[in-house]
C-alpha cells in the first residue's frame, strides 16, 4: 500500500511537470544546444545546403571588427550602467523609506520608467537628444553653449544610451532595496542614535552591510540586463553611427534578420550564452561563499 | 546637543535632491504630455498659454491601426498569462509536494531559463516557429514564454509554505490530487498570483525584440512593434503625433499603474524577494 503510494508520486510528479517541461525543452534547452550545433555549420542557401565547417565561423568572428566593437561597447555599456543605476537605486530607496515629504509621489516618479515600454520611452528620449531643437540642446543653449548632434557623434552616442538605461532601470532596482530596508529592524537605528552614532556612520556600518545580499542580487540582474537591453537601439540609433552604439544582442539580430547569416548569428549567440553561463557560475560561487559565512 | 537642529540643513539638501531626481525621472513623461496635448508649433517651445488640443491623438489614431494593435497586445498578454498560470501551477505543485525521480535535476534545468531568456535565443526559436508554421501568429509570440521558470519558482516557494495538514484534511474529505491543488493551494497562493500576474502583464505589454522578429503583419503585431514602425523617421510624422501615439500605446498600463500604484510596487517587491 505504502509502496504503491510512493510509486504513484513519481507518476503524478512527472505528469504535472510534463506540459511545462515540453515547452521549456522546446524553447530553452533545445535551442541552446541547437545554437551550439549550428555554429559549426555554414549558412545553407537554396543552391548550397549547410555544410560542416568546424571552427570557421569562430575564426571569422575573431577577424570581424564589428564583433570586437560590439563587445567593447557592451562592456562599456555594462560598466557605465550598472554601478550608477545601483547607486541611484540605493539613494532612491533610502529617500522613499525615510521621512521625505510626499514620498508616495516620489516613489511613483522613480518607479514609472519601469512599467513603460522601452520602445515608447525611446521615442520621447529621441526628442531630448535631437540636435538644436531637442531639450538637451535647448537647456545648453540657455547657458550659451552650442548644440551638439548627440546621437550622431560616435563619441557621445554610447553615453546617451547609458543615461537612458540608467533612467529606465534605477526605479526597478530601488524596489529591491526598499523591500530590504523595510526588513531592517527600526530599533537598530534607535540604538545607534542613543549611542550617538552619526547617520553616515550608521549607514556605513549597519545599513550598507545589511543590504549587501540585495546589492549582489541586483547586480546579477543588472549584468543580465546589460546583455538583454537593446530595444532602445531600434528607435534611437539602429546601432550607429558606424556601430558605435551597437550591442551584442542587437548585432545578433542584424546578422540573423538583416544579413540572413544564420550560422554566424548562432556563433555570436554562443558567445552571449557563454557570458550568461559565466554569470550563472559566478552567482553560484558568490552565493556559496555567503552561506559559508553564516 | 539637539540632533534635530544640526540635521535640518542636510535634511533640506537631501529633500531637494530627492525631488530634483523625481522631477528628472518624470520629465520624459511630462514632456510627452506637453507635446501630445498642444499643436505641433509648440512641440519644442514651452509657453504656458499654448492652446490645448486633442488633434494629435486623432491624427495618430487614424495614421496607424492602433485599434488592431491593442487587440493583438490584449490577446497576447491574456493568452500568455492564462497559460503561465496553468503550466506554472502544475509544475510548481509537482516540485513543492511530490518526490519523484530526477526532481532536483529537473528543477535545476527549469532554473536555466532564468539566465537564458527567450530573447537570447531568437535565431533558433525563429527556426523552430517556422517549422511549426507559427511565424506571424499571436501563439508564436507567446509560446516561448508560457512555461516560465520565474513563475514556477515563485509558486513553488509559496506552495511550500502551505501546511501539509491542510492537504491531508482535504484528502480525507475525498479530494483527488487536482481538487486539492484547486481548492487548497490555489486560493491560498492568491497574493503570489496577483504579484506574478502584474509582473507578467507589464513585461509582455512592453516586450519588443521577439515580437518584432516573429511578426510581419498588422493582424499580429503588438503595440510595441506597431509603435516602432509608427515612430520611424521614414514615416514622416512629427513630434506631437509621435508622442500622442506613444501615450496611446502606454495609456492602459500607465492608468492601471497610477490607480493601483501600491499594488504594483508591492507586487514587484513580492516577486523580487522570493
Amino acid at each position: 500500500m505504502r509502496f504503491s503510494q510512493s510509486a504513484l508520486n513519481h507518476v503524478y510528479g512527472w505528469l504535472l511537470l510534463t506540459p511545462a517541461a515540453i515547452l521549456l525543452i522546446a524553447f530553452t534547452h533545445y535551442p541552446t544546444a541547437a545554437t551550439l550545433w549550428q555554429s559549426f555549420f555554414s549558412t545553407g542557401t537554396a543552391l548550397r545546403p549547410a555544410a560542416f565547417v568546424g571552427l570557421d565561423n569562430y575564426l571569422f568572428m575573431l577577424e570581424d571588427d564589428v564583433f570586437w566593437t560590439v563587445v567593447r561597447n557592451n562592456v562599456i555599456f555594462a560598466a557605465g550602467t550598472i554601478p550608477v543605476s545601483i547607486a541611484i537605486a540605493f539613494l532612491m530607496a533610502i529617500w522613499v523609506n525615510g521621512k521625505l515629504p510626499l514620498r508616495g509621489l516620489a516613489r511613483m516618479s522613480y518607479f514609472t520608467p519601469t512599467i513603460l515600454p522601452m520602445i515608447a520611452v525611446a521615442n520621447i528620449w529621441l526628442f531630448f537628444y535631437s540636435p538644436d531643437i531637442g531639450l538637451l540642446d535647448q537647456v545648453l543653449g540657455a547657458f550659451g553653449l552650442p548644440g551638439h548632434n548627440w546621437l550622431g557623434d560616435p563619441d557621445t552616442v554610447l553615453g546617451c544610451i547609458i543615461v537612458l538605461a540608467i533612467w529606465k532601470e534605477a526605479g526597478f532596482f530601488m524596489i529591491f532595496y526598499l523591500a530590504a530596508l523595510q526588513s531592517v529592524p527600526p530599533d537598530l537605528e534607535e540604538a545607534a542614535k542613543l549611542e550617538g552614532a552619526s547617520r553616515w556612520y550608521f549607514f556605513r556600518r549597519v545599513t550598507f552591510p545589511l543590504l549587501m545580499p540585495t546589492t549582489l542580487f541586483v547586480m546579477i540582474n543588472a549584468v543580465i540586463n546589460s546583455f538583454k537591453l537593446v530595444d532602445q537601439l531600434f528607435i534611437l540609433t539602429k546601432g550607429g553611427p558606424d556601430n558605435a552604439s551597437s550591442l551584442l544582442l542587437y548585432y545578433i539580430y542584424e546578422v540573423a534578420f538583416s544579413f540572413f547569416d544564420q550560422a554566424y548569428a548562432a556563433t555570436l549567440t554562443v558567445v552571449l550564452l557563454a557570458a550568461l553561463a559565466i554569470i550563472a557560475i559566478g552567482q553560484f560561487v558568490i552565493l556559496d561563499k555567503r552561506i559559508h559565512y553564516r | 546637543m539637539s540632533g534635530k537642529r544640526t540635521f535640518s540643513l542636510t535634511d533640506g539638501i537631501e529633500t531637494g535632491a530627492a525631488w530634483l531626481l523625481a522631477f528628472l525621472w518624470l520629465l520624459p513623461l511630462l514632456y510627452a504630455f506637453w507635446s501630445a496635448f498642444h499643436p505641433s508649433e509648440y512641440a519644442t517651445r514651452f509657453d504656458l498659454f499654448a492652446p490645448l488640443t486633442l488633434d494629435n491623438f486623432r491624427t495618430a489614431w487614424s495614421r496607424a491601426p492602433f485599434a488592431r494593435y491593442f487587440v493583438n497586445t490584449f490577446m497576447l498578454v491574456t493568452s500568455i498569462l492564462i497559460a503561465q498560470f496553468v503550466l506554472c501551477t502544475l509544475a510548481a505543485y509537482a516540485f513543492a509536494r511530490f518526490r519523484f525521480w530526477g526532481r532536483d535535476v529537473a528543477f535545476a534545468l527549469v532554473l536555466v531559463q532564468l539566465m537564458i531568456m527567450p530573447e537570447v535565443l531568437i535565431v533558433e526559436n525563429y527556426r523552430t516557429m517556422s517549422h511549426l508554421g507559427l511565424v506571424d501568429s499571436i501563439l508564436g509570440i507567446g509560446l516561448p514564454y508560457m512555461a516560465s521558470a520565474f513563475g514556477i519558482f515563485l509558486l513553488r516557494q509559496t506552495f511550500k509554505t502551505i501546511p501539509k495538514e491542510l492537504e491531508e484534511a482535504a484528502r480525507v474529505e475525498g479530494c483527488g490530487m487536482l481538487q486539492v491543488l484547486w481548492k487548497v493551494y490555489v486560493p491560498l497562493a492568491k497574493p503570489t498570483y496577483v504579484a506574478y500576474g502584474l509582473v507578467s502583464v507589464s513585461y509582455h505589454w512592453n516586450n519588443f525584440l521577439w515580437p518584432l522578429v516573429i511578426t510581419n503583419s498588422v493582424t499580429t503585431r503588438p503595440l510595441t512593434v506597431g509603435l516602432a514602425i509608427f515612430g520611424a523617421p521614414e514615416s514622416g510624422v512629427d513630434w506631437s503625433i509621435i508622442t500622442a501615439g506613444t501615450l496611446l500605446a502606454v495609456a492602459p498600463l500607465l492608468a492601471a499603474f497610477l490607480l493601483f500604484q501600491r499594488q504594483f510596487v508591492q507586487s514587484f517587491m513580492h516577486a523580487g524577494i522570493k
